[in-house]
């Protein structure tokens, strides 16, 4: 069973989770034998770019010690075989900077969404 | 052919990728499979006859999309006058649909 | 009932914060009158929705005790879902991501959800006949 997850809200709850509950939920997924991919669309293509940082944040006295590196969690899907897919116009539209976006994602235009999600089985929006 | 049911909660007035949407659920049918675009919730007010977004909707009807609206959020919204195409269900169909064999469906 | 048919729900959004709550469990009741196996994988603060703890409350604006106002919960609702699978001859399948309950401290539910994980989604799906993953924003 070929799985499509459409990603394409972004810094949900990211930092108290540490994650992004949706990446992690497909490496998860993953980890179980998923044959799973991802499609990062509308904001989430910024998950793309490296450099992220949510470092230093405090309450009180309290640190977040692990911030998320949303990045990272990318590259290592993409070590572990997941095919990593963005939407190429959203990319544009956002001005992500070619040359500081994470190694090994695909992109995809809008136009070739449609024929792209015959590919799967299951293509799930979350 | 496969079968798709796109399923959108989100209306056009307050979400800006809601014409996103139905532009993947024209591609979708333009490449000749079987769909259905079922509307829940807020979804339902451009389903209205007049509203300024129903033409979308109606646009996929005439291109062959079975184009549902979930009479509750009809009646919760007392929406009484559909736009051209669109059909009141129940959600009954939803599972319905997603019961048939090879149908993905994709929730907006 | 259609005999053999089984049907998987994903639902994220937590009770009393959209409109999507009330739609998930009207599906998950459709199905229970259709399919032989309904699996709901709640994720995130979905799994708020089957608390233990959850209270009716009185409204001081319409004036009405707790009594007169029968102030829904959704722990009731789903108890209601289990109740419906019972007389259906239905399997409801209620499972809870574990980590998401211990982070929001959602751990003492009503009878009838288990404790879970991505895998037990998973498993769930490659069963069934149909999935609807419904998304939050």
């Amino acid at each position: 069973m070929k799985i499509l997850s459409i990603v394409d809200t972004a810094y949900r709850a990211t930092l108290e989770e540490q994650d992004d509950t949706i990446l992690w939920l497909n490496h998860a997924l993953r980890n179980n034998g998923a044959e799973v991919s991802i499609l990062l669309s509308g904001n989430a293509v910024n998950y793309a770019v490296r450099g992220q940082d949510a470092a230093g944040l405090a309450f009180g006295d309290r640190r977040v010690a692990h911030p998320p590196r949303l990045d990272e969690d990318l590259a290592r899907l993409i070590a572990a075989k997941v095919a990593v897919f963005a939407v190429e116009e959203d990319i544009r539209e956002r001005a992500l900077p070619a040359d500081s976006l994470v190694a090994g994602i695909e992109k995809l235009s809008r136009a070739g969404i449609p024929e792209a999600i015959e590919r799967f089985d299951q293509v799930w929006r979350w | 052919m496969a079968r798709f049911v796109f399923v959108e909660s989100r209306d056009p007035y307050e979400c800006a990728d809601c014409a996103r949407f139905l532009d993947l659920v024209a591609g979708v049918r333009r490449r000749s499979h079987e769909v259905t675009l079922f509307l829940v919730q807020n979804a339902v007010l451009a389903a209205r006859e007049g509203a300024s977004h129903a033409g979308g909707y109606s646009e996929l009807a005439r291109a062959g999309v079975a184009v549902v609206a979930d009479a509750f959020a009809l009646r919760e919204r007392a929406v009484d006058r559909l736009a051209s195409g669109i059909e009141p269900s129940g959600v009954d169909r939803l599972v319905s649909l997603a019961l048939t064999p090879q149908t993905r469906v994709i929730w907006h | 009932m259609t005999i053999g048919k089984s049907l998987t729900v994903a639902i994220m959004d937590p009770p009393y914060e959209s409109a999507t709550t009330a739609t998930a469990l009207r599906i998950i009741d459709a199905a229970l009158r259709q399919a032989q196996v309904v699996t709901v994988f709640a994720y995130e603060g979905a799994v708020s929705m089957t608390m233990k703890a959850q209270q009716p409350h009185a409204n001081p604006v319409k004036g009405t005790t707790v009594e007169q106002e029968e102030h829904p919960t959704t722990k009731d609702w789903i108890a209601g879902l289990f109740a419906l699978a019972r007389q259906t001859g239905a399997k409801l399948d209620w499972i809870n991501c574990g980590l998401c309950v211990d982070e929001r401290g959602a751990g003492e539910t009503i009878d009838g959800p288990r404790r879970g994980s991505p895998k037990d989604f998973f498993e769930a799906v490659k069963l069934s006949d149909g999935v609807i993953v419904i998304p939050t924003h």
